[in-house]
């Protein structure tokens, strides 16, 4: 979703809209919110040895209200997907959504025939702008979702990728 | 230089507006610097040079955020709350002497004057939880003013004190008592001005809801607090609010108990001591803030009402004592 669903407005400045997308995609708070173990993964890259504040991406807000990138940390169950549900909702423009983990992606390991509990994907509720596969995902995937999501935001990327050997 | 009336006024309100609002800003900078190295980390650091410009991100970000106005909330409260706060702190600061000259309005009862306008940003919370329409917000600004209502009396107590040690609530004169050395310096007064200067911070740190006593924003219970409902500059007003009264706290206890302007060795002009001053006390602000676990509501309440209360009179009486017995029993007059 992202820079498609903010309203279109009358006149655009493209050097302010880029200033725009720069402040956005360097603040992008995080909601105070975990389903399950990907969340202990989460609360790990918030810590010493990942520090997700070096992206100034630390201030875990717990309103939805404050938030701009609610990360799917976990399983949803059908039970919590309506929570799930209204917490995006309550989050107001411009949001992004991170799905965080195999069961955020596509149910994970819960899908085989005949389940009955688990909603598989958290792109089946609400549009997803990055996936972070891993079960659960390293803090350095989650970090490398989150410069992802940057660059989706800017159009440009901050690091060079680094290319697996 | 001589200014006249009307761009006098001008200047300092422009200036000080841009003060609270930097300050906010780069104090919210130095706020996650100084967490950061406290729980070792770094901090923010890839935004600009040692993450110097996340201010700036996080107010285009701030600014450019939908500002959205829930459903079932009172319209207009909820819109004059944030302002509610910001707008007195604001104010107070226009009786706080920045260094001798460099004050924007020098009155008599500067003091007073303070005290009066913190009570209404109470009201601010408050209105500000009533108007969301939330009950975590309610319940947040309920206990908010209790805390400010507890705290406010061992505060006032303790600036009684002041004043009759003083005999003035002319801010620039009470600085002016304190000249020459460190010695001078109200808080070494008498042996019982150190504690007086305790309770006093221990008091700012309540009444601008900081931590271990920020039981109005406790995460765990009550989502954001007061501010829960808002969303973008709502709540970035809410938020210089809070920083421009740690400021005013901390600028208080500067003024009242280290020296304001006085600078000890008699170098470097005025403004730069009392900022100086004041900055390290908001370091130590932030310092207690990311040591210390928050306080439980009736921890919070047996500590005011059974310590910092009690305590203050005490100082109250033996201050009264000490001015009237005193010079009796030296033959002074």
């Amino acid at each position: 979703m992202g820079k498609e669903s903010l309203q279109s407005a009358i006149i655009r400045f493209a050097p302010l809209d880029k200033l725009l997308d720069l402040g956005r995609a360097n603040s992008l708070w995080p909601m105070t919110f975990g389903l399950a173990c990907c969340a202990i993964e989460m609360m790990a890259t918030g810590a010493a040895r990942f520090d997700l504040a070096r992206f100034g991406a630390e201030v875990f807000r717990p309103s939805p209200r404050q938030c701009d990138v609610m990360i799917v940390a976990g399983t949803i169950s059908k039970k919590m997907a309506p929570a799930v549900q209204t917490l995006y909702d309550q989050m107001p423009e411009p949001k992004w959504v991170i799905a965080m983990g195999n069961c955020a992606i596509s149910g994970g390991p819960f899908v085989f025939e005949g389940q009955y509990g688990i909603v598989e994907g958290a792109d089946k509720l609400f549009p997803v702008d990055v996936f972070i596969p891993g079960c659960p995902p390293r803090p350095e995937a989650l970090i490398e979702g989150i410069l992802e999501l940057e660059e989706k935001v800017t159009g440009h990327r901050r690091w060079p990728r680094v290319e697996a050997v | 230089m001589i200014l006249s009336e009307p761009w006098r006024l001008l200047v300092f309100v422009a200036g000080i507006i841009a003060f609270i609002a930097l300050n906010a800003a780069y104090l919210v900078w130095l706020e996650r610097k100084v967490a950061g190295h406290i729980q070792r980390r770094i901090g923010p650091k890839e935004v600009g040079p040692f993450g110097l410009l996340q201010p700036l991100a996080d107010g285009i970000k701030l600014m450019s955020k939908q500002l959205l106005v829930p459903k079932g909330v009172d319209p207009l409260l909820f819109k004059v709350a944030p302002l509610l706060v910001l707008v007195p702190a604001v104010m107070s600061f226009v009786t706080i002497p920045f260094s001798e000259k460099l004050v924007a309005r020098n009155i008599d009862i500067g003091l007073l004057m303070i005290f009066a306008f913190a009570s209404v940003n109470v009201m601010g919370l408050l209105l500000g939880g009533w108007g969301s329409n939330n009950k975590y917000a309610v319940i947040s600004a309920a206990r908010a003013v209790s805390q400010n209502v507890a705290y406010e009396i061992p505060m006032l107590i303790t600036v009684v004190t002041m004043i009759m040690l003083t005999h003035t609530m002319n801010l620039n004169e009470i600085v002016i008592q304190q000249a020459g050395g460190v010695w001078n310096w109200h808080i070494f007064a008498n042996p019982l001005m150190p504690i007086a200067f305790l309770i006093f911070f221990i008091c700012s740190l309540a009444e601008t809801n900081r931590a271990p006593f920020d039981l109005g924003e406790a995460e765990s219970e009550l989502i954001a607090g007061f501010h829960t409902e808002y969303s973008g500059m709502g709540f970035g007003v809410f938020f210089m609010g809070e920083y421009a009264n740690i400021i005013i706290g901390c600028g208080l206890a500067t003024i009242l108990f280290l020296g304001g302007w006085q600078c000890p060795f008699g170098i470097l002009p005025g403004w730069w001591w009392f900022l100086a001053k004041v900055y390290f006390l908001i370091f130590c602000v932030m310092w207690i803030r990311w040591t210390y676990p928050r306080t439980t509501l009736w921890g919070l309440l047996n500590l005011s009402w059974k310590i910092l209360i009690p305590f203050s009179l005490l100082i109250l009486l033996l201050t009264g004592a000490m001015i009237k017995v005193w010079p009796l029993i030296t033959g002074a007059s």
